[in-house]
């Protein structure tokens, strides 16, 4: 049993489990299943401003922030309760490609190098941490959803939008990845 | 009350999110390098999964627990979806993580996410204010 909380799940467990969060949302109560809305609720609860995008009564959407503080505590229970002890097994291709890029150190979720305190008083951590943070919450709300929101939600919904949306998900991501991460890793 | 069972949704959520390495900044490599078939696997049974159930939701037309009628909301085209897409994947490759994986990376431990998250919220921020003056 433990052996089951503690190893890695495969795609065919974990995604059936992720698209039942949409019908179960949608029964529990005509909730949308879509995370970076959380986003706009922390502004709208902690920012006073005037601007008219915050401009709503954010405690309505409290049970989203109750849903996000959830999955905080589902990560303390995945990722420290029952941590997987072993690096997580990428392809020998990807190896290859990040250690290229300078990456040493699979041992943890993503490489210790970047994903540290210290890196932030440096460029390369800068981009990827603070300039990297700005593009996902300025991004998934000018696009209106996220993973979760469009290429879920929405495409279940039979949502073209939310293919265009998903579309461009990954061009932006192929864009990064094969073209401008070299460049900030070699800084 | 209510709030408890949303709570628990999340926890499950999250929990799924660490044990299947949607998380893993190595996970998000591998798929933007088309590298592996793990994260296309997620994605596609999950979308399978709500497909079949939005479809049987609608037709048999199932309410919520407290007799409501199911709504759920169309989504409107705007060039938003294609300027904020394409934003939010190079944000995405870059950190490794969207929305939903951030807290889940925060929980497993890995604190420095919580100055990504702080610069999404600042992201978001500017969005909101930036919002009538950008191209939709």
């Amino acid at each position: 049993m433990s052996d089951l909380l503690t190893k890695p799940w495969p795609w065919y467990v974990a995604g059936p489990l992720i698209g039942l969060m949409v019908p179960l949302l949608l029964i529990l109560g005509n909730k949308s299943f879509g995370m970076s809305a959380s986003l706009r609720h922390i502004c709208a609860a902690c920012i006073p401003t005037k601007t008219k995008y915050f401009q709503y009564d954010w405690k309505k959407e409290l049970w989203n922030l109750v849903l996000v503080a959830g999955i905080i505590f589902g990560g303390i229970l995945g990722g420290i309760v029952f941590k997987n002890p072993n690096p997580v097994q990428i392809s020998a291709a990807t190896v290859a490609d990040l250690t290229n890029l300078g990456i040493t150190n699979y041992s943890g979720l993503g490489p210790a190098e970047i994903f540290n305190f210290g890196i932030l008083t440096t460029l390369k951590g800068f981009l990827v941490i603070v300039v990297g943070g700005f593009l996902v919450g300025f991004g998934t709300r000018y696009c209106g959803g996220c993973t979760s929101g469009h290429a879920i939600t929405g495409m279940s919904n039979l949502q073209w939008p939310s293919l265009v949306a998903t579309c461009c998900f990954f061009a932006g991501g192929v864009i990064m990845s094969w073209l401008i991460l070299p460049v900030i890793m070699a800084i | 009350m209510k709030n408890i069972i949303y709570f628990l949704v999340g926890l499950i959520f999250g929990f799924v999110l660490v044990k299947a390495e949607i998380i893993s900044w190595f996970r998000i490599q591998e798929m933007f390098r088309f590298q592996s078939f793990h994260m296309y696997g997620i994605i596609g049974s999950a979308l399978a999964v709500a497909t079949i159930s939005v479809f049987a939701i609608k037709k048999f037309k199932v309410k919520t627990i407290s007799g409501e009628e199911i709504k759920i909301e169309p989504k409107k085209f705007n060039w938003g979806n294609v300027y904020g897409g394409i934003i939010f994947g190079l944000g995405w490759a870059l950190t490794g993580a969207c929305p939903g994986p951030l807290y889940a990376l925060m929980g497993s431990g890995m604190l420095v996410i919580a100055v990504v998250l702080l610069s999404a919220v600042v992201g978001t921020y500017c969005y909101g204010v930036l919002k009538e003056s950008i191209p939709h």
